[in-house]
């Protein structure tokens, strides 16, 4: 076997510059692209209970053409497609402190409106999930419909939210390897541009493997907390336990209260 | 629990209008099923009325159109003098804005057979949410009241508790402070005994008991016939989407005017 362990080890616990600044991409790009399609989920999911007949149409339109298409379509399109076909481009934004290169803005864009569809579907059921007579309650209170919603629907939904939007945020770092196609140097394209130099293919790809391996089970510790801390609204927020907390017991192997 | 529950409100409603309610031919269809047939029905401020009838009666969907839970396709409900969930343009009821029907609900309490109380909330917290969000009342003052209002249901040491650890005669009672929080000058009663185990139907009673014995316009569909007896004003049988009688409790109990009246009540009474 081919394997200079030497040079594993160094890549693992001593990546270039190259390496964390594409770390610092993936994960960047994850939490902003999963917040935004966060939002435009709940915005969807609203709109699918629209009485207005084209906003329900805009919406199933909107989740049938990012669901029915692939990803790396879609940001391949959203990217060059676009700016080939002269309808629009994406710029460098100066914002004085920092310069956003069009090709990630580009990705976010499409990050966001492809996890966008999903999380309308998710969103939904978790509205769905919440009994007719809590809006009844809400409504013979005096509330309007953006209040009760953002008051009292959308915080009972969450319990049912969280679990498939922490599978959602796990396929999200993976996902940011296909805008490596549009030349953000994220970590799978920082591991190609490193590998172009040094042909240590094998070595590298194991190290950057186990680098998504690692952000990904971090985040799943993240996610059973959340789901702790979200999972029983009734028992009550403040009486749920905190992230250090939780991650002791699920070592310790003990039940949580 | 003591007596006094609308001091902690302020006392009774400050609104001056004889009538609270005023319907006047109310039709309601459920697609081709039509579940009211011209019901008309005054209630004045002050008063107390117990709806009785068969289920299926239609005593439900009416009070639900009280406080337009339900649309209804023919008639008008008034409540204090105003139009509820419609408006008149050229002599036609159109559905009013959103904001409009929120705002009028506000006058109206209404108790739900299932509670409905926010489980994401404790008990203060949902008795304070609808005044602060709704009517604007700053934090501490709607935290008072609400306090007050629990001490008076007999609460005061659940106020943190979420609706998930009190039993359904304790929710309930939540249920009607935090309706009675908003200083409604009605309160609508929809069966909210009837989901409660037998043991804690009388807590709820007694407070329904005392709110009416200290003023407030009441309506409760309910099966209760020992509240109707005590604190009724007017009784009012509904069967098949009609009203079929409207009399005080005495001569409904003792000398019920129609035989489906009769019949009902042997069969409740029994």
């Amino acid at each position: 076997m081919n394997f200079d362990w030497t040079e594993f080890w160094k890549y693992l616990f001593q990546p270039t510059n190259v390496y964390l600044h594409g770390l610092w991409l993936t994960l960047s790009l994850s939490v902003v692209s999963q917040s935004l399609g966060t939002l435009i989920g709940v915005a969807a999911a609203l709109g699918t209970q629209s009485r207005f007949r084209a906003i329900r149409a805009l919406v199933a339109f909107y989740t049938w053409l990012m669901r029915g298409t692939p990803l790396l379509v879609q940001i391949v399109f959203i990217y060059t497609a676009l700016a080939a076909g002269g309808i629009f481009r994406f710029e460098d934004i100066d914002l004085g402190f920092v310069v956003i290169p069009g090709n990630i803005q580009a990705a976010i864009v499409a990050l966001s409106l492809n996890e966008g569809a999903y999380m309308t579907e998710i969103i939904r059921a978790g509205i769905l999930s919440v009994e007719h007579g809590q809006t009844e309650a809400a409504k013979s209170l005096g509330m309007t419909y953006f209040k009760y919603m953002r008051r009292i629907i959308l915080p009972q939904a969450v319990r049912v939210i969280v679990p498939p939007l922490g599978n959602e945020f796990n396929a999200m770092l993976k996902n940011t390897t296909l805008v490596s196609v549009i030349g953000v140097p994220e970590l799978l394209l920082a591991t190609q541009m490193i590998t172009s130099a040094t042909f240590r293919v094998f070595e590298l790809y194991t190290v950057v493997a186990l680098y998504y391996l690692t952000l990904t089970t971090l985040w799943g510790f993240v996610q059973s907390w959340l789901e702790r801390r979200f999972g029983e609204p009734s028992r009550g927020i403040a009486q749920n336990p905190g992230l250090i907390d939780s991650l002791r017991k699920m070592f310790t192997r003990e039940p949580v209260r | 629990m003591s007596g006094d529950i609308l001091q902690a409100i302020g006392g009774v409603s400050p609104e001056t209008k004889d009538k609270v309610v005023e319907a006047v031919g109310v039709d309601k269809y459920f697609g081709a099923h039509q579940v009211l047939k011209g019901v008309s029905l005054t209630v004045k401020r002050g008063e107390v009325v117990v709806i009785v009838g068969p289920s299926g009666s239609g005593k439900t969907t009416f009070i639900r159109c009280i406080n337009h839970l339900e649309k209804i396709q023919k008639g008008r409900i008034l409540v204090n003098g105003h139009l509820i969930g419609y408006r008149e343009r050229n002599g036609r009821l159109i559905e009013d804005s959103e904001r409009n029907i929120a705002r009028q609900r506000r006058e109206i309490g209404m108790v739900f057979q299932r509670f409905n109380l926010f489980p994401h909330l404790t008990a203060l917290a949902n008795i304070i949410e609808a005044p602060i969000q709704v009517r604007g009342v700053p934090k501490a003052e709607a935290t008072e009241t609400a306090r007050a209002l629990l001490a008076r249901v007999g609460l005061a040491d659940k106020a943190n508790s979420y609706p998930a650890q009190l039993s359904g005669g304790q929710q309930q009672r939540v249920a009607i402070a935090r309706a009675l929080a908003m200083r409604p000058s009605l309160m609508l009663f929809d069966e909210a005994t009837s989901a409660l185990d037998p043991e804690m139907i009388g807590e709820v009673l007694e407070v329904m008991k005392e709110l009416a014995r200290e003023g407030m316009t009441m309506i409760a569909v309910t099966h209760e016939m020992g509240f109707a007896r005590e604190v009724a004003d007017r009784v009012v049988m509904m069967d098949e989407g009609r009203i079929i009688e409207d009399t005080d409790p005495n001569q409904f109990f003792t000398a019920p005017a129609s035989e489906r009246s009769k019949a009902f009540l042997a069969r409740i009474l029994r």
